[in-house]
C-alpha cells in the first residue's frame, strides 16, 4: 500500500478499449490504468477477453476503438517507443527453440536495443532474477516446461521494462515452480507495473493489489483485493460431525437461518451476515460431545463470484470437497 | 542495426537446423557434378573449337549451362529455404517476441529477408568458385562471369521475396513451400503459353517470365530493364509480406 502512495504514477491508460472479430465482441469497451509498483490481475474465465486486452495493450492486436497509453506515449501513434516499455509474456512463450537459453536472451537484448556493452549484464540479471543460472548454455528446446516458462519471464523483464505483462504465468508448471514464479511477480512489482491475467484464483489473492473480472469482454469488477477477499466470503459454513444430533437442534444454534445435509456426516449451515458462529459451534460440539471434525468457513469459488457479479444472483455449490479429509 | 541483428539471428537458426547444411551439399554435388561432365566434354572438343573463328569460349561451353542449371535447382531448392521464414514463427507463437518489441513490421521482414540473402551469398560463392577454379589453367570471360553471377544472384534473391511473402500468408511451411514452388514454376514457364496468341499479350507475358530476363544476363548483356524487373519484383513481394505481417495485427 505505502508504494503506491509514494509513487502515484500511472504507467498504463487504457480507454475505451474495444476488439470486434467480425460479429464477435471480444473485448467491450474496457477501461483501467496501472500504477507503478502495483500487480493487477485480470481474472476470467477462458475466452472472457483476458488474452485479447493483454495482446492490445502489447501492440500484437490492433484494438477496434478505444486509446492505449503508456507511459505517456500513444501506443498506436507512437508504437515504437511505447513498446520499449513493455515486456510481453504471451501464453504461449515466444522462444526459438533451436538456441541456447544465452543466446536467445541475448538476442532478446538487442531486439530491445539494449546498448551492446549493457547486453551482458542485462542478460545475466535476467537469468539471475528468474532462477536460470544453471541453464544458461542448454538448449531451449531440451529444458522442461517450468524452464521454458522462466525463460519467456527472463525474456519480457530483460530490458527492465516498466510494465510487465504476464498471460497466465504458471499455466503448465508444477506447485513449487508456481510458488516461485509468484514469489517472483512480487519482486518485479517492487520497480514496475504488472499486470497478470490468470483463471486462477487463489493466484490473484496471492499476488495481485488489484484486481479486474472481465467476462464476456467486459470489465464486471474492478476493486482492491481486499475488498473482493470479503466478497468472497459466504455466510455459510461448512461442518463435519461424527456423531451428529438431528437437523433441528442444528438449526436451533444461534444466529443459524437454515441448515443442509450434505451427507458424510456432514452439514452445510447458513448463518446471518453478523455474526460468525463457528466460535460458539466449536465449543457446543464439544459440550454435546458431538465429535467435531471439520468446521469450514465456506468461500465463493471464482464462478460463484462470477455469476453473483454479472447476474446478481446466490447459488450454492459443494466446493470443498478436499478439505473433508 | 535492428535488421541486421534479425538477418544473423535468421542465418544461425538455418544453420543450426540441418536442412540448410543437406541443402548446401545436395546442390554443391549436382552442380559439381555437371561442371565436370561439362568440362570434359568442352575438353574433348577443344581441338575442334580451335580451328573455327570466333568460337564459342570456355565461358560460353562450360560456365553458362552450369548456372543455368543452378537457377533450375535453385528454383526447386528456394521453396523448402523460405517456407519457414514467417510460418514457423507463426505456428510456434515466437511472432508476439518480434511484434511486442520496438522494432516496426518493416525492419522485421527487410531482416528476415537479409538473413535468407545472407544464405544465397554463401551458396553463390559456392558455386562461383568451380569457374573462378579455371583460372588456374587459363583464362575466362571475367565480363561475362560477373553478369551471369549477377543475374543468379537476382533470379535467387526474387525467389527468395516471393518464398517470404507465402511465407508470411500461412502458418504450415509446407503449404508455404508447395505454393512457393507453384508460383515459381508459373513464372517460368509463363511465356510459354505466348508465341501463337496475339503480340500484345504473350509480349506481356514474356515481360513476366523470370527465365527471359535471366537468359539476357547470361548472354552477357546487362540491360537495366532486366534489372529492374528483378528490384520490382523484390520489392513488390517484400511490401506484400510487410503488409501481409501488419494485417495479422488487424484482423484475425
Amino acid at each position: 500500500m505505502n508504494e503506491k502512495s509514494m509513487s502515484n504514477e500511472n504507467l498504463l491508460t487504457v480507454k475505451h478499449l474495444s476488439r470486434y472479430y467480425s460479429a464477435l465482441t471480444a473485448v467491450n469497451n474496457i477501461s483501467f490504468h496501472l500504477q507503478r509498483g502495483e500487480v493487477l490481475g485480470f481474472l476470467g474465465p477462458n475466452g472472457a477477453g483476458k488474452s485479447s486486452t493483454m495482446q492490445m495493450i502489447t501492440g500484437n492486436l490492433a484494438p477496434s476503438a478505444g486509446q492505449i497509453n503508456v507511459c505517456g506515449l500513444d501506443l498506436l501513434d507512437n508504437s515504437k517507443k511505447a513498446k520499449a516499455h513493455i515486456g510481453y509474456l504471451p501464453e504461449q512463450p515466444p522462444l526459438y527453440r533451436e538456441l541456447s537459453v544465452n543466446e536467445y536472451l541475448r538476442f532478446c537484448a538487442q531486439l530491445n536495443r539494449i546498448e551492446k556493452s549493457k547486453q551482458q549484464a542485462s542478460v545475466d540479471r535476467a537469468k539471475e532474477r528468474c532462477g536460470l543460472n544453471e541453464v544458461g548454455k542448454r538448449l531451449i528446446n531440451n529444458l522442461s516446461k517450468g524452464y521454458q516458462q522462466r525463460v519467456g519471464i527472463a525474456q519480457a523483464i530483460i530490458h527492465n521494462p516498466a510494465i510487465v505483462v504476464l498471460d497466465e504465468p504458471t499455466v503448465g508448471l508444477d506447485p513449487i515452480q508456481i510458488r516461485q514464479i509468484r514469489t517472483l511477480i512480487r519482486e518485479l512489482a517492487q520497480e514496475h507495473g504488472v499486470i497478470l491475467s490468470t483463471h486462477i484464483l487463489p493466484e490473484v489473492q496471492m499476488t495481485c493489489d488489484r484486481v479486474q473480472i472481465i467476462n464476456h469482454g467486459q470489465l464486471v469488477y474492478s476493486d482492491d483485493i481486499s475488498q473482493l477477499n470479503q466478497r468472497m466470503q459466504s455466510n455459510s459454513l461448512i461442518l463435519g460431525l461424527n456423531n451428529a444430533p438431528p437437523e433441528s437442534e442444528l438449526n436451533a444454534l444461534h444466529y443459524i437461518d437454515g441448515v443442509e445435509a450434505l451427507g458424510n456426516n456432514r452439514f452445510r449451515l447458513s448463518h446471518s451476515a453478523e455474526h460468525h458462529p463457528a466460535e460458539e459451534i466449536a465449543r457446543i460440539a464439544a459440550e454435546n460431545n458431538w465429535a467435531l471434525f471439520e468446521l469450514n468457513p465456506e468461500q465463493k469459488t471464482l464462478e460463484q463470484v462470477f455469476v453473483e457479479l454479472t447476474s446478481g444472483e446466490v447459488i450454492h455449490t459443494e466446493n470443498n470437497e478436499g478439505a473433508a479429509a | 542495426m535492428m535488421v541486421l541483428t534479425l538477418a544473423r539471428r535468421e542465418l544461425r537458426s538455418l544453420f543450426l537446423s540441418p536442412l540448410a547444411w543437406a541443402i548446401l551439399a545436395t546442390v554443391q554435388f549436382i552442380l559439381s557434378y555437371l561442371f565436370m561432365s561439362q568440362l570434359q566434354e568442352f575438353l574433348l572438343i577443344q581441338s575442334k573449337l580451335a580451328s573455327i573463328e570466333n568460337a564459342p569460349g570456355v565461358t560460353e561451353l562450360v560456365i553458362v549451362p552450369l548456372y543455368s542449371s543452378a537457377a533450375f535447382i535453385m528454383m526447386l531448392v528456394t521453396p523448402l529455404l523460405t517456407m519457414r521464414l514467417i510460418s514457423e514463427e507463426r505456428r510456434n507463437r515466437s511472432l508476439a517476441l518480434l511484434i511486442s518489441a520496438p522494432i516496426s513490421m518493416t525492419e522485421i521482414i527487410i531482416g528476415k529477408y537479409l538473413g535468407m540473402l545472407g544464405f544465397a551469398a554463401i551458396m553463390i560463392f559456392m558455386m562461383t568458385l568451380m569457374p573462378l577454379s579455371l583460372y588456374i589453367g587459363g583464362s575466362i570471360d571475367a565480363g561475362l562471369l560477373f553478369t551471369i553471377v549477377l543475374g543468379i544472384s537476382l533470379l535467387i534473391a526474387s525467389f527468395m521475396a516471393l518464398g517470404l511473402y507465402m511465407s508470411s500468408l500461412t502458418a504450415q511451411p509446407t503449404i508455404a513451400a508447395m505454393s512457393t514452388f507453384g508460383m515459381l514454376i508459373m513464372l517460368w514457364i509463363i511465356d510459354w503459353a505466348g508465341g501463337k496468341a496475339d503480340a500484345t499479350a504473350s509480349g506481356l507475358l514474356e515481360y513476366l517470365s523470370m527465365l527471359r530476363h535471366f537468359e539476357a544476363f547470361s548472354k552477357g548483356i546487362f540491360s537495366s530493364s532486366d534489372f529492374i524487373y528483378y528490384i520490382l519484383f523484390i520489392s513488390l513481394f517484400l511490401v506484400l509480406s510487410i503488409r501481409r505481417l501488419d494485417g495479422d495485427r488487424l484482423q484475425r
